[in-house]
């Protein structure tokens, strides 16, 4: 998702010069309006407003960064994530962020942000792009795979251990709890994994 | 935190963030928290604006330093040297809170007969095992009495005919002479084995001058009392020290003996670094430990079965009696019906642990050949991970690695740009790796709650979503799960009965058919198993299986189907109280301030109006106040247990025991169980250090975990070719493996290249400007970088009339992004604490250099 | 601390609306027409964490300049200028010899930092060299930049004492802080202030401020941080050469120049004014022209 343009409004010479001539402030200057006030204000100026009021969905979010846990404000159009910033009602942060949660928008939207699928075959030396269901499909086999070639169920002294070692997950405390309570269960209560680890450690 | 869990009962941070704002001290140490946690120094700034002392003891003059009352320089790794000095300084001057401490620590306690301290063995505790190179602990234990450890992860390391003579703490109080003259009682043992940490020593072997130090010991002790009380806020500052379990340990002695914890603007705030890093600890996703901190069997332990696997681990006294019902509950709740109480609640299905599988013994499992598949959910190792060209050696030997993120990062791209490419040791088609990149979701584009560094679960709202492919991890494992589950479904083997009994059934949404994280948090709180409905809070959890529960400490966030507390957005106005019990939920039971029972005297009224809290209500009989009560709510202050009745349970825990965690209800200044490296804080050089241990002839930490040598060399003490120290740390204006900042325009401007920072004298002396090209070596690697030369850092003059120089350098950065420099982590090594497997990466040697380094068959690498 | 009563009003999870007055919420104050407003920058809360550098990017949608490392300390914003409103300056002064200096005065010392922005003069000589009535007044009492009216003639830019205002090279025009004007007209604090962690930039009436500050720098000089001094309030320096105040003014602990603020800065209007009737020529001629070149820079993109 790239951060939207406004669209670029093409006027001709004739509405430049007619708006000009409407926004001139001379004449109200002369009718007495103060040159740097009222007077001098222009369209763009009279109907300015926060970009904020255009949301149709405002949610609270807590801040992807660090562990403070500051709250955001998320405000969103059509779908899109117009800005998000500090919520005032949090007893953590009340409305401030530091520079990486204000830049929280820029980081959904930043110029790199990954939209697709990239996969790298062995040995190969590109990236392609490939299908959810594809990868999804892939990914299971060959967890399966490898996990059937290398499960153990007792130990040579016959201690039951029903693991497996060859397969590995790293990451989490970025994650939610939900989602860690998902790869715990699955990784390790439905499949067997052991090497299970997280920035806890880092 | 095993440091805190051992102290305290719990391992997490025991105060609110925003309890500091009623904090008269802050000591900011092993943190630069200005930089690295903003928001939370805000509250920081709010006590100084009331009068609070602010000191920051750091190898460098940070951003932090510059907003405290006193920034106290040492050397990075001499941590221990300079607490051990507070407190050598507070039991010598008498300055320690006497009411409190008597009556909420082990003081008065009388060690066995057998104990010998490092004083005494040169630097080693007794018990030690050379050949093992490990410590068997019966010699640590309270006379004749074996004392349970509060956490999880402990290898019981007693012999086994002390386990058999030893009382049990159900049978009587712990042996305690409180005129405190027990030449073993804890308190003589601490003075005997501080006595030498004087301010002379603490200058000789941090370099923080004598002066300095003793202005940071008057300010910390004034803070201290009824009236007073101070706050000590950490982060990986200590954590990343083959020592740093025992750094903490030392803040927490030093907090108990000045009776903070468990008191308003009181306590030890632990600060973490990723957003829900405590959440990824509180329901692990860590090879040691189940949710809610059980323990993950162990084939090394008496862990055959689960009446075993609870024999084991359950304590007789204090909460952690209750541990089956957890347990049963866990089991219900991932087996289902399937779980029986003939079948042990389906115990045996869950994967027994081995040895240590932690992050950096997962990096030579890889290179081995041992893991053959990965997923990287959301973190970057090639920056993060310790000695990164061995991270890529071990990405390279895999058959297959899925890589879930919001960009491109350098451990997705490591085969095409990596140091092995880069260095001409492989090409992209010698590299047999199937590699899946896959777009991740971030928050806003999903819901699900985080668990923020004070044990706040917060609900994150979906606002919209992901660009394109972006899906969650809760998708992508769930939907996972589901292909798994049908690829076994017709299995007949034994050993895919795990994955075929495993509870999968969430509810789904819209076309993408997301789980619903609402479902899941339900499952985490816990319901009952028949009826489905959902449990109120932790004594509703039972060891029958009628309950099924995720994670029993987060019992209480969904306690009816419509109520999920994690959303709950009511803070408390200016009016107070400022606990701010509506605002989202705080583990355990919305407990705000943790061990609170410590806010009142042993009477249980408040010690001061000022520093009020709870206290017990004796018309009512039962403790108020402003916070959950985290207490037995109608134990009457006086309350002592029935020892004829060998007590178990809180039913062994006296009106006075506000650590309801540990067997004996009171803070551990001495730990007896559940450390590998000794019971007390003691001073050792970090692995690679610039000079000898001034203390003692044991070096380093005896048992710190270093797991081979072959690319992970380390230098001796003094080697002339690492003359300086180096340390690593994170800028404020980025994050972590640099991902989420480097890739986006606005942040990646403010610190657009990596950097090492050199103190002005050191820079003189070998020639380099400002910004200029300069070569960083250890016996890991070599990188190049930038120079920032500055006054910031400074010579330490340390005893012997050695000087030492310390340079520093930002970890985030790497090849991707707009941001880019040399990864630091090239430098370190795979080494680390003995409990906490975590790496050294604050303290270690290097040499430095003007130049560049020749690549690319002698071209410079991108500049 | 608590937050502002009126934030109940608001406890869902879903608000799905701006706060009404949400200033009132995050500073205390409930913006209205008529009224002046300013930010009071005490740099001795500040962190330099450049949270407002971020935040008011971020809400302006500016571009990122990118300067690369510049060496000096943790400045790599290097200015103000068209794509820069917020600057924070780094100033170490911990070095002292061959020694580091061991006193520290309470809150910031001995490595300084302020967040520099427009001052939004009082007097503000920019807005009187601007011939076409571009740079304005508004009913918040801020000197904003019409981005509808402005030519490019770049009459403002050396007419600004401070060095604020600057053509941006992609339009042509001037561009500076607009003190968040969309924002005021809904209600809201400026970007900047209200991320600020440590409210060192504090928004608000610009009296009340001047207030405010006045009582900080009591309280501080009784603190034993003596040096502390305000710098655009009335009669105080940077409130020089005519300038009356600033309505961006500052609490610093050094001289002006150190943290690159004019130690007496002045009001050129004499020099640059032009007179009405030069002006009303000049104004319609490089309207028109700026108009065609802008047409014709637009059909290039």
């Amino acid at each position: 998702m790239r951060r939207s343009r406004p669209p670029i409004i093409r006027r001709t010479l004739a509405d430049r010069i007619g708006g000009f001539v409407r926004d001139w402030s001379v004449p109200r200057q002369i009718a007495g309006q103060s040159s740097a006030t009222k007077a001098a204000e222009s369209a763009l100026s009279r109907g300015l407003r926060p970009r904020l009021d255009e949301a149709d969905t405002v949610g609270t979010n807590i801040c992807p960064y660090c562990a403070v846990g500051c709250a955001q404000l998320m405000y969103a159009k059509d779908g899109r994530v117009i800005h998000v910033e500090g919520d005032p009602r949090s007893p953590i942060n009340q409305g401030t962020l530091c520079p990486k949660g204000a830049a929280t928008l820029g980081l959904m939207t930043m110029p790199e942000r990954l939209d697709k699928i990239k996969y790298r075959a062995p040995h190969s030396d590109r990236w392609e792009e490939r299908s959810m269901d594809w990868a999804m499909d892939r990914i299971a086999h060959l967890t399966k795979k490898t996990r059937d070639e290398a499960f153990v169920q007792e130990l040579p002294d016959g201690g039951t251990v029903n693991h497996t070692q060859a397969i590995g997950s790293l990451g989490g405390a970025t994650l939610d709890n939900e989602e860690n309570y998902l790869i715990k269960k699955l990784f390790s209560a439905g499949l067997g994994m052991v090497w299970i680890e997280n920035q806890a450690r880092v | 935190m095993p440091s805190l869990g051992t102290t305290y009962g719990r391992g997490a941070a025991t105060l609110a963030q925003w309890d500091l704002a009623n904090s008269d001290f802050v000591l900011v140490m092993g943190s630069n928290m200005a930089e690295n946690h903003p928001i939370a120094f805000r509250f920081v700034m709010r006590a100084k604006e009331k009068g609070a002392t602010i000191v920051h003891a750091d190898p460098r003059f940070t951003r932090t330093s510059a907003l405290a009352d006193i920034h106290a320089p040492l050397r990075a790794g001499t941590d221990i040297a300079f607490l051990g000095g507070i407190i050598r300084h507070i039991l010598e001057n008498d300055l320690w809170f006497k009411d409190y401490v008597l009556n909420y620590t082990n003081i008065a306690t009388i060690i066995s007969s057998d104990y010998q301290d490092p004083e005494q063995l040169d630097g080693l505790f007794s018990g030690w095992d050379e050949e093992k190179k490990s410590y068997t602990v019966d010699s640590w234990q309270y006379k004749d009495m074996k004392v349970p450890s509060s956490l999880a992860e402990h290898e019981p390391s007693t012999s086994d005919s002390f386990d058999e003579a030893a009382k049990s703490t159900s049978d009587g109080p712990p042996p305690e002479d409180r005129t405190l003259r027990h030449p073993n009682c804890v308190y003589q043992i601490m003075r005997r084995h501080y006595a030498r940490y004087t301010p002379e020593m603490v200058e000789r072997v941090t370099g923080c001058p004598a002066g300095t130090f003793l202005k940071v010991c008057e300010a910390i002790t004034r803070n201290s009392g009824r009236e007073r009380t101070g706050a000590i806020c950490y982060a990986v500052g200590w954590t990343h020290h083959s020592t740093g379990v025992q750094m903490i340990r030392g803040a927490g002695i030093i907090q108990a003996l000045l009776g903070n914890v468990g008191r308003p603007g009181g306590g030890v705030l632990a600060l973490r670094g990723h957003t829900s890093i405590q959440g990824s600890t509180d329901i692990p996703t860590l090879y040691d430990m189940l949710p809610g901190y059980l323990q993950q069997p162990n084939a090394n332990q008496k862990h055959a079965d689960l009446q075993e696997f609870l024999e084991t681990e359950q304590t007789p006294t204090g909460w952690w009696h209750n541990l089956p019902k957890y347990m049963v509950s866990l089991l219900r709740a991932w087996y289902g019906d399937n779980a029986t109480a003939e079948n042990g609640w389906g115990y045996r299905w869950l994967p027994k642990i081995v040895g240590d599988h932690s992050q950096l013994p997962m990096t030579l499992a890889m290179r081995d050949g041992v893991i053959k598949g990965m997923f990287f959910l959301g973190q970057n190792p090639v920056i993060g991970g310790s000695n990164s060209k061995q991270v890529q050696a071990g990405l390279a030997k895999l058959d297959w690695m899925v890589v879930r993120d919001c960009a491109e990062t350098e451990t997705a791209s490591f085969w095409k740009e990596g140091h092995l490419v880069r260095d001409g040791d492989m090409r992209p088609e010698d590299i047999g790796t199937e590699v899946f990149l896959m777009p991740a979701s971030l928050a806003g584009e999903k819901d699900g709650t985080f668990t923020n560094t004070h044990r706040l679960l917060q609900w994150h709202d979906k606002v919209v979503d992901g660009p394109g492919d972006s899906q969650s991890e809760l998708w992508f494992i769930y939907h996972l799960g589901r292909r798994l589950k049908a690829l076994y479904a017709d299995s007949d083997l034994e050993r895919d009965q795990p994955i075929q009994n495993l509870t999968w059934d969430y509810p789904e949404r819209g076309p993408d058919r997301d789980p619903s994280a609402e479902a899941v948090l339900k499952e985490i709180n816990g319901y009952t198993w028949l009826d489905r409905r959902q449990l109120s809070g932790i004594p509703d959890i039972k060891d029958d299986g009628s309950t099924a529960c995720g994670c029993w400490i987060y019992c209480g966030v969904f306690p009816t189907h419509n109520d999920n507390k994690s959303r709950s957005r009511r803070a408390d106005g200016p009016d107070g109280p400022g606990t701010h019990l509506g605002w989202g939920f705080a583990w355990p039971d919305n407990r705000r301030t943790l061990a609170n029972r410590a806010s009142a005297d042993p009477e249980g009224k408040p010690w001061s109006e000022r520093k009020r809290l709870i206290w017990w209500d004796a018309e009512k009989e039962t403790w108020t106040g402003d916070d959950q009560v985290d207490f037995v709510k109608d134990k009457p202050p006086g309350f002592k247990p029935d020892w004829s009745k060998h007590p178990t349970g809180m039913d062994a825990l006296g009106g006075d025991a506000p650590f309801i965690l540990i067997a004996d209800g009171k803070a551990a200044l001495f730990s007896s169980s559940g450390l590998k490296d000794g019971p007390l804080p003691t001073h050792y050089e970090p692995l690679e250090s610039p000079v000898h241990n001034q203390l003692y002839k044991q070096e380093a930490n005896p048992v710190a975990k270093h797991w081979e040598k072959r690319d992970n060399e380390l230098a001796e003490p003094g080697d002339p070719r690492f003359p300086h120290s180096f340390t690593t740390y994170r800028l404020t204006e980025h994050h972590s493996g640099g991902t989420p900042t480097r890739s986006v325009p606005v942040t990646a401007e403010l610190q657009p290249e990596g950097f090492a920072e050199i103190p002005t004298e050191l820079a003189r002396e070998l020639g380099i400007g400002n910004t200029d090209w300069v070569v960083i070596s250890t016996l890991r690697g070599e990188i190049e970088t930038r120079a920032l030369v500055t006054d910031r850092l400074q010579p330490f003059h340390l005893g012997g009339g050695k000087t030492v120089h310390q340079v520093g350098m930002p970890w985030h950065f790497g090849w991707k992004g707009y941001a880019t420099g040399d990864i630091a982590n090239v430098l370190t090594a795979v080494v680390g604490d003995p409990n906490t497997s975590m790496h050294e990466n604050k303290a270690l040697v290097c040499g430095l250099r003007r130049g560049r380094l020749a690549r690319d068959g002698g071209r410079h690498g991108e500049s | 601390m608590g937050v502002h009563p009126r934030a109940l009003d608001y406890a869902e999870s879903f608000p799905n609306r701006v706060i009404p007055d949400e200033a009132e919420l995050t500073c205390g104050t409930r913006i209205e027409p008529g009224k002046s407003y300013g930010f009071f920058t005490d740099t001795t809360l500040c962190i330099g964490c450049k949270a407002c550098e971020v935040a008011c990017k971020e809400w302006n949608s500016l571009p990122a300049d990118n300067l690369g490392l510049t060496g000096h300390s943790y400045d790599n914003t290097g200015d103000l200028g068209a794509n820069t409103w917020r600057h924070v300056a780094f100033i170490e002064k911990i070095g002292a010899g061959d020694d580091r200096v061991q006193e520290m005065a309470p809150f910031q010392s001995n490595w300084l930092m302020m967040s520099d922005v427009c001052k939004h003069c009082a007097n503000a000589p920019c807005l009187e060299a601007c011939p076409t009535g571009s740079i304005f007044r508004t009913e918040f009492d801020t000197v904003v930049v019409q981005q509808d009216i402005c030519n490019g003639c770049g009459y403002c830019v050396p007419a600004c004492p401070f060095g604020v205002v600057e053509l941006s090279p992609a339009d042509g025009k001037a561009h500076k802080c607009t003190l968040c004007y969309d924002r005021l007209k809904g209600g809201l604090e400026p970007a900047c202030s209200k991320s600020c962690p440590t409210d060192s930039i504090q928004f608000g009436e610009v009296n009340e401020l001047f207030d405010r500050a006045r009582g900080r720098v009591e309280s501080l000089h009784g603190k034993g941080a003596t040096d502390a001094y305000l710098y655009g309030a009335p009669d105080t320096p940077g409130a020089t050469g005519g300038l009356k105040h600033l309505n961006a003014f500052f609490l610093l602990t050094d001289r002006p120049e150190v943290y690159n603020l004019p130690p007496e800065p002045t009001r050129a209007s004499a020099r640059v004014r032009p007179s009405l009737l030069t002006g009303l020529a000049t104004m319609a001629g490089l309207t028109l022209a700026a108009a065609a070149l802008m047409s014709a820079g637009r059909d290039r993109r």
